[in-house]
């Protein structure tokens, strides 16, 4: 969620569109609630975007997700204004996209955002090197440093070499990546990508995806991603909405969609996700039930006995040290209450990372009869997670796969 | 005359109130040339000029200059060592045969109309893909134009400008404009949406879209639009050849009245290699800049 005193980059206030020959006669029907397909069969118009409030942080990825037909395509062509809404505000950084001229919008297009397309969107009548240095080349920047620069950023992508070829002679994935050069290469600080991915196969898919990631990584863009697949929208997103029919039913991070769905469409949605692959520890953990601080056998037994449970984590402040049960604690302390805890009385168990994803751990938390330990970056203990919390994640969906 | 008549036969206007119309248009054309005819004539004279001048040019350059110049512009065009060899082979023979003279005053009114129906079709082209309205108003004008027999619209021009080149040359765009103007509109709208889509992204002003997207794509389909518009510029010659145009068609024209099969069939043959010539080059010229435009799945 955005946090209250931080200004968003990107601003969409009450963006309606309706698509046919008069939408403003038909604003009425579509504020009163009529449903979309109630207006299309009285007045000929087509909804296409109802009442849209998004707030995109700068520096984030935000994905917006939706089926075919669901508006996402139209919504980022508002963003840039190639399409223009029927009513609403579109404010970046302060500024009221809609209020620009021509001049101003062509200004605007050429250094605040540029675009990747579903289907490339490239030249075919230009070499890769010119198709990349295409927007230098329409803010008037010289021939030789647009080429250099263009050069710079097929490097990045992975694709030296190819300057001189046309976008015929390249795959679809090279193609893409051609895309993401030209993109790159205007410094723009907005990056719009109209399921950039969804014409690539899986495994060019996930490659782009993972490129993408590290890009971002030392880039710090602000990405607006449209995809249709869950997966890619969890994987990529910082913040995901989902559109359904022209209306955002729910937005919020990854976690939030995958634990809480809003309703049952996108429930729908999220059942088909593969959650081992797509939560992290962090999500799933429950708070430490006993953390055991005490010296000695006897201390560390009344502060187990005050709590629940019948084993704690013992916890010193080099941090997490392993386990003990309170049966071994109790036999060793019938021998001597006073003695220290050493690692005799600790149960080895293997800790685990916050960020870990779930799937990495499953075998662990199998094979361990314990609760594992969850501990942060710096080996502080955050929580535990038990099989049966992990079960009840993963069981809702397809339990049999990941589990098994 | 029976009342009922007009079930069997179609009830017509009057005789004389045809003759009024047919009278009245008649003579207010009339007027109208009378009154603008050497305005407009005077209008053309730069035209006449340059016709006369690149006609001249053409005769009186040495035959083997000519050759060696198109031969070179063949070349340039299409880089290829046999089409250049043909065009060279069928010059000499057009020159063997006595029909070199005529050839070139041939060749030169083509060349001026192709010019002109390029340099007015094209911007008409690009107008029509930019507006619905002018395409609904173009259309309807250039469906005329193709179906209108040539002689039609020969009477007024004849009666506006008189026997001559001028005439000949707005007959012959006339003709030869459309499919230029209709394939410039065609291309142009045919251009994929997405490129189009990504050019405006970048911030792309109207005109660089137009130069740098619109026009470079819609190339294959102008070229043809222009392949065609030479074709039937040169079907036009022997039709110009009657309201005073020399070159080709004379002759043809002089086979049919007097019924001279052989001379017909060799100044119609000079008609044919020239445009199979216009024809060959100009297509090997637009194939060889649109190669790396084949085979892209979005286009």
């Amino acid at each position: 969620m955005p946090k209250p005193e931080q200004q968003p980059l990107i601003q969409i206030d009450g963006l309606y569109k309706v698509f046919g020959e008069r939408p403003e006669t038909v604003m009425g029907a579509v504020k009163a609630g009529q449903s979309k397909d109630q207006i299309l069969a009285d007045t000929g118009h087509t909804v296409g975007l109802k009442d849209i409030n998004l707030n995109i942080n700068k520096g984030e990825i935000f994905v917006i997700m939706g089926l075919s037909g669901s508006g996402k395509s139209t919504l980022i062509r508002h963003f840039n204004r190639l399409i223009d809404p029927t009513e609403g505000q579109i404010i970046v950084e302060g500024t009221d996209v809609m209020k620009f001229s021509a001049r101003e919008l062509e200004q605007f297009r050429r250094h605040k955002m540029s675009m990747v397309f579903q289907r490339f969107g490239l030249m075919p009548h230009r070499t890769v090197v010119d198709n990349v240095s295409y927007g230098l080349a329409v803010q008037g920047v010289d021939k030789k440093e647009r080429l250099d620069k263009a050069r710079e950023w097929l490097e990045t992508v992975g694709l030296a070499g190819y300057e001189d070829q046309y976008p015929s002679q390249l795959s679809g994935g090279q193609q893409q990546r051609v895309g993401l050069a030209r993109a790159l290469c205007t410094d723009a600080e907005i990056l719009l990508m109209d399921e950039a991915f969804s014409a690539l196969d899986p495994l060019i898919r996930s490659e782009m995806q993972d490129q993408l990631i590290e890009l971002q990584q030392s880039l710090h863009k602000t990405i607006i991603f449209i995809t249709h697949d869950l997966d890619e929208a969890l994987r990529l997103g910082d913040r995901i909405a989902i559109l359904k029919d022209g209306e955002l039913v729910q937005q919020g991070e990854p976690v939030d969609i995958l634990l809480n769905p809003a309703d049952a469409y996108v429930e729908a949605f999220v059942k088909d996700v593969n959650r081992a692959r797509a939560l992290t520890v962090e999500t799933v953990m429950k708070p430490p039930v006993c953390r055991i601080t005490a010296d000695t056998i006897g201390e560390a037994l009344t502060q187990m006995k005050r709590l629940p449970g019948n084993y704690g984590y013992y916890v010193t402040d080099e941090g997490y040290q392993g386990v003990i049960c309170q049966r071994t604690l109790e036999s060793e302390a019938k021998l001597d209450g006073d003695s220290p805890i050493s690692e005799a009385t600790l149960q080895e168990v293997p800790a685990i990372a916050s960020d870990a994803l779930l799937e990495s751990v499953i075998p662990e938390t199998l094979e361990t009869d314990f609760p594992l330990p969850v501990l942060d970056a710096d080996g502080d203990l955050q929580g535990e997670l038990s099989r049966a919390s992990l079960a009840e994640v993963l069981g809702e969906s397809h339990t049999k796969d990941n589990a098994a | 005359m029976a009342d009922s008549s007009w079930l069997t036969q179609f009830p017509q206007m009057e005789r004389a109130d045809l003759l009024a119309i047919r009278k009245s248009l008649d003579a207010a054309y009339r007027e109208f040339s009378r009154s603008y005819g050497d305005l407009i004539e005077s209008f053309f004279d730069p035209l006449l000029t340059f016709l006369i001048w690149f006609e001249k040019l053409l005769l009186n350059t040495p035959w083997w200059l000519v050759i060696m110049a198109v031969t070179v512009l063949v070349y340039v065009a299409s880089r290829s060592w046999k089409l250049s060899l043909a065009v060279i082979l069928s010059l000499l023979t057009i020159g063997y045969f006595g029909m070199w003279d005529n050839t070139m005053r041939t060749l030169s009114i083509i060349t001026v109309c192709t010019l002109l129906a390029i340099a007015l079709g094209i911007p008409i082209g690009i107008l029509m893909a930019r507006s619905d309205r002018a395409q609904a108003i173009v259309t309807p004008m250039l469906d005329i134009m193709q179906t209108m027999p040539a002689f039609v619209y020969l009477i007024p021009v004849v009666m506006l400008l008189g026997i001559g080149k001028i005439p000949g040359v707005i007959a012959v765009v006339i003709y030869a404009i459309p499919p230029v103007i209709r394939l410039t509109n065609l291309g142009i709208r045919l251009v994929d949406k997405e490129v189009l889509e990504a050019a405006t992204a970048y911030g792309a002003s109207p005109m660089q879209r137009l130069f740098g997207v619109q026009l470079p794509l819609a190339s294959p389909t102008i070229m043809a639009g222009i392949n065609q518009t030479i074709m039937m510029a040169l079907a036009m010659v022997v039709i110009a050849s009657m309201i005073g145009v020399k070159g080709l068609g004379q002759p043809v024209l002089k086979s049919i009245t007097n019924q001279y099969f052989t001379l017909g069939l060799f100044n119609g043959l000079a008609i044919v290699a020239l445009a199979i010539i216009f024809d060959r080059v100009s297509q090997a010229y637009a194939k060889r800049n649109q190669q790396h435009m084949q085979g892209i799945d979005n286009a």
